[in-house]
């Protein structure tokens, strides 16, 4: 088998340049393979030779975020690389994330595998697991051969392009894709011997993972609400009349921002709903059932709020993934925020 | 849908009129709706006021209106 030119990505730690004082270093190429580097080509033995190992400081790479990761990857391209090994980053948050975007970057303009590992609760790990293998890791490098063992493990089988086990087998952070595959029993088979462990006090693992709900930390309150922006947002799925952005009935992957500049309130001839989850009879009728635009303006004459946003959010929220809540919480968010509105309120059916 | 607020993480949770018309009510006049509404509305203004530390629901003083066979 050809020996796979790797190229590696550090960090100035792990680089040994140096600690807290070096995070601001500029990217920097080193020929073969230097600091925790070597730990990846001891494992790789004949089957690759780290061909250069390239180290950035982690304060670079988040404040330049795209820019550095455009600099890192021609550094990365400029060694022809067949397999790109980032971190390991275990709990060190800014290094983890700069290895996920390096990797994802890597994969995507270069079209060449890349890897990297971290702990379960890096932030890395959510932003970048479904784009990119992670594999967990300790939160400190303790046990950083072993780790670096698995990592190189599935690094090689990816860039064999070989088959690769699940998520639990192969130590990696579940990317949220679906394999079919033929069970030995069937569904009520199982479900009944699922039962029975859980009756008689066994251990029993579910199929399907139940979700979890992460806790979102409560913003502190607004603090002057008279001179305060106000939005409001609904996932009771009001849309314009005849849904000119596509919001899906079920299952939604998109939102509206609906102007609602200079009106006093909603006239229900321009409006309409979409949502397939409850009778939208009354709130057709009535739009204001669900978005309560004639109060909320009142409430703005009066001046018990500053102003109320000129824009309202709209989705549908049934049978809506949580991964996409989540993002399109996120990008309302964000734009919101860059709005200057302080307070949200979302009427949710 | 309250408790389905709790369980995901809502930090500031205002118990509405309904699922079909949770700003309103058709059962009432036009001029009791918009109160009614507002009311909400207002106690929603309250809630981003206030400070929490865990998922809050601010209590219902409105009463749920029978539900409709469908």
């Amino acid at each position: 088998m050809e020996t796979l030119r790797v190229v590696c990505y550090l960090n100035q730690f792990f680089g040994q340049l140096g600690g807290e004082d070096k995070a601001g270093i500029g990217p920097q190429v080193f020929v073969g393979a230097v600091g925790a580097a070597r730990a990846v080509q001891q494992v790789l033995g004949t089957d690759g030779t780290v061909v250069a190992t390239v180290v950035c400081g982690d304060n670079y790479v988040a404040e330049h975020a795209d820019t550095a990761v455009a600099e890192l990857l021609n550094h990365i391209a400029a060694q022809q690389p067949a397999l790109v090994i980032a971190g390991p980053a275990f709990l060190a948050g800014r290094y983890g994330v700069a290895c996920g975007a390096i990797c994802a970057a890597v994969q995507e303009k270069l079209g060449v595998p890349a890897i990297t590992g971290m702990h379960a609760e890096n932030p890395g790990v959510e932003l970048y697991r479904r784009q990119v293998y992670i594999v967990q890791t300790d939160a400190e490098a303790s046990h950083m051969l072993e780790e670096v063992r698995r990592l190189v493990a599935l690094a090689l089988k990816l860039a064999r392009q070989e088959t690769l086990d699940s998520p639990a087998v192969e130590g990696y952070f579940p990317r949220g894709l679906t394999h079919n595959t033929v069970a030995d029993r069937n569904a009520a088979q199982r479900a009944t011997a699922m039962l029975l462990d859980k009756l008689a006090g066994r251990t029993f693992a579910s199929e399907v993972p139940l979700p979890q709900f992460s806790q979102v930390p409560p913003p502190p309150p607004v603090r002057e609400v008279q001179r305060a922006t106000v939005a409001l947002v609904t996932d009771g799925g009001l849309v314009p009349h005849g849904n000119p952005d596509g919001i899906e009935a079920l299952a939604a992957t998109r939102y509206g921002a609906y102007s609602i500049h200079g009106r006093q309130c909603l006239d229900p001839v321009q409006y309409d709903n979409v949502h397939r989850g409850y009778d939208t009879t009354y709130v057709k009728q009535d739009p204001h059932r669900l978005v309560p635009v004639d109060v909320v303006r009142e409430l703005e004459k009066e001046g018990a709020i500053g102003k109320l946003h000129e824009t309202i959010y709209s989705t549908t929220g049934v049978a809506t993934t949580l991964a996409n809540s989540q993002r399109m919480g996120r990008e309302i968010a964000a734009q919101l925020r860059a709005a200057g509105v302080e307070g949200v309120i979302l009427t949710s059916t | 849908m309250t408790p389905v607020a709790v369980m995901v993480g809502a930090n500031r949770i205002v118990p509405a009129a309904g699922i079909i018309h949770p700003l309103g009510n058709a059962e009432l006049s036009p001029e009791e709706e918009k109160a009614l509404r507002r009311r909400i509305v207002e106690k929603a203004l309250q809630a981003l006021q206030t400070e929490v530390t865990q998922p809050t629901v601010f209590g219902a003083d409105e009463p749920t209106p029978p539900h409709r066979a469908e």
